[in-house]
């Protein structure tokens, strides 16, 4: 049903070639979102759905388009698929999509929707680039919720709104840490995702630019 | 006048597009590594800002908004692909008029000048604009705010990795890894002036 190579396009963008921490695609929103996993979820569904549906059809007119005006062509399939998802977010999740604000029509201009466009679905067939399409959003959400999920249990000692861990206001033992709902936080929790993500898969270290001399006689 | 400045530090250190809304992340790390070419992305980011802003204020004001084209018609769910629109034409005006008025400042800004066209920070700045409701004076004293402290955060980070290549950096954490831990730091910085009231 499902055959090597569909499994690889869509297994591959989760650690081995991850949008946000390997390709530097589409951090912007990844950090915004991430104070509670609610909108991260959101966010991350709406993302998936657009990177889906524009990798879809931008791959289908790959053929027609001449070279010159594609990034035109491609800004607005994108953008019309954002306004789609944006309009159905205000109709059926207002009070989070009132929370994500700006971000959700940031997806015109998310790198990862541009960058797997350019760099697939303008090679590939429409079954593939679909595929690829929601391997790198699940890429997406997979950090996306990884962070959100600190971000969220020690910043406000709830996951998913539900109380995980009971707040010393609420006479319980927790005190929340106030950092993490900050936007410095997403960046160290980042960092330190990438730094372990490298220890596992060494292949991904980046060769540094200047040697430091290896000190000898001591 | 005291309200414009107020906005204007506001714009800059307080709600800085890069450190606190992560706007335009993607350009920010990937072309921090040199500081001659901070200076030029962060000038080019901020030329276009402080037109496209109010351009699109404009475009808002006189087309989209409720009952300003015609009467009943509310036309603002086309906001987005009109903003990204006028970017992307500016971009490509000012592209032009760049190569022929001014060859030394395009030549300086080469290939960063139709990139500006999907850096997030510039859609942003136009979408905060209309979440906020500016003015069209507002709207360009943000748009030069913002821009501003955007091209201020991105020169700051390149002059720290500029030094930091020297440094011994865990395997691991080379590249990609520290450099969002120094923007942590920074943003951390930034998160200082939070205090302000002006």
């Amino acid at each position: 049903m499902i055959n090597k190579a569909q499994r690889e396009v869509l297994v591959d963008p989760l650690v081995d070639n991850n949008p946000i921490t390997l390709q530097i695609l589409g951090i912007c929103s990844a950090l915004a979102v991430t104070s509670s996993l609610k909108t991260a979820l959101l966010m991350a569904i709406a993302l998936t759905t657009v990177l889906a549906f524009s990798n879809a059809s931008i791959s289908s007119i790959r053929n027609h388009v001449p070279s010159n005006i594609r990034i035109i062509v491609q800004m607005t399939i994108i953008a019309s698929l954002v306004i789609v998802v944006d309009q159905v977010l205000r109709a059926y999740a207002y009070d989070t999509a009132k929370q994500l604000s700006v971000f959700v029509g940031l997806i015109i201009t998310n790198c990862i929707v541009m960058g797997r466009a350019e760099a697939y679905a303008m090679k590939n067939g429409v079954g593939m680039s679909f595929l690829d399409g929601i391997g790198n959003g699940l890429g997406y959400s997979l950090l996306l919720i990884v962070v959100a999920f600190f971000r969220e249990l020690f910043g406000s000692g709830t996951l998913y709104g539900y109380e995980v861990m009971k707040l010393v206001k609420n006479g319980g033992w927790y005190e929340p840490n106030g950092l993490m709902l900050l936007p410095p936080s997403a960046f160290f929790i980042i960092g330190l995702l990438i730094w372990g993500i490298r220890v596992w898969k060494p292949a991904q270290v980046e060769q540094p630019d200047f040697k430091i001399h290896e000190q000898h006689g001591h | 006048m005291e309200a414009a400045l107020s906005l204007f530090f506001k714009a800059v250190f307080v709600e800085n597009m890069a450190l606190t809304f992560f706007l335009g992340m993607c350009t920010f790390i990937a072309i921090s590594k040199k500081i001659s070419t901070a200076i030029g992305l962060g000038i080019a980011v901020l030329v276009v800002q402080v037109i496209t802003v109010p351009a699109n204020n404009l475009i808002l004001n006189v087309f989209l908004k409720e009952n300003a084209l015609l009467e009943g018609v509310d036309l603002r769910f086309l906001g987005l692909i009109s903003y990204i629109g006028v970017i992307a034409a500016m971009v490509q005006i000012l592209e032009m008029f760049l190569d022929k008025f001014v060859p030394a400042l395009y030549n300086a800004l080469g290939v960063f000048l139709p990139l500006i066209t999907v850096n997030c920070a510039i859609l942003g700045g136009s979408l905060f604009m209309v979440e906020r409701d500016y003015t069209f004076g507002e709207s360009v004293v943000y748009g030069f705010g913002s821009g501003f402290g955007w091209a201020l955060a991105i020169v700051a980070l390149a002059g720290v990795r500029e030094k930091l290549k020297y440094s011994d950096v865990p395997q691991g954490l080379q590249g990609l890894g520290i450099i969002f831990i120094t923007v942590g730091l920074m943003s951390l910085g930034f998160m200082a002036f939070s205090g302000i009231q002006l």
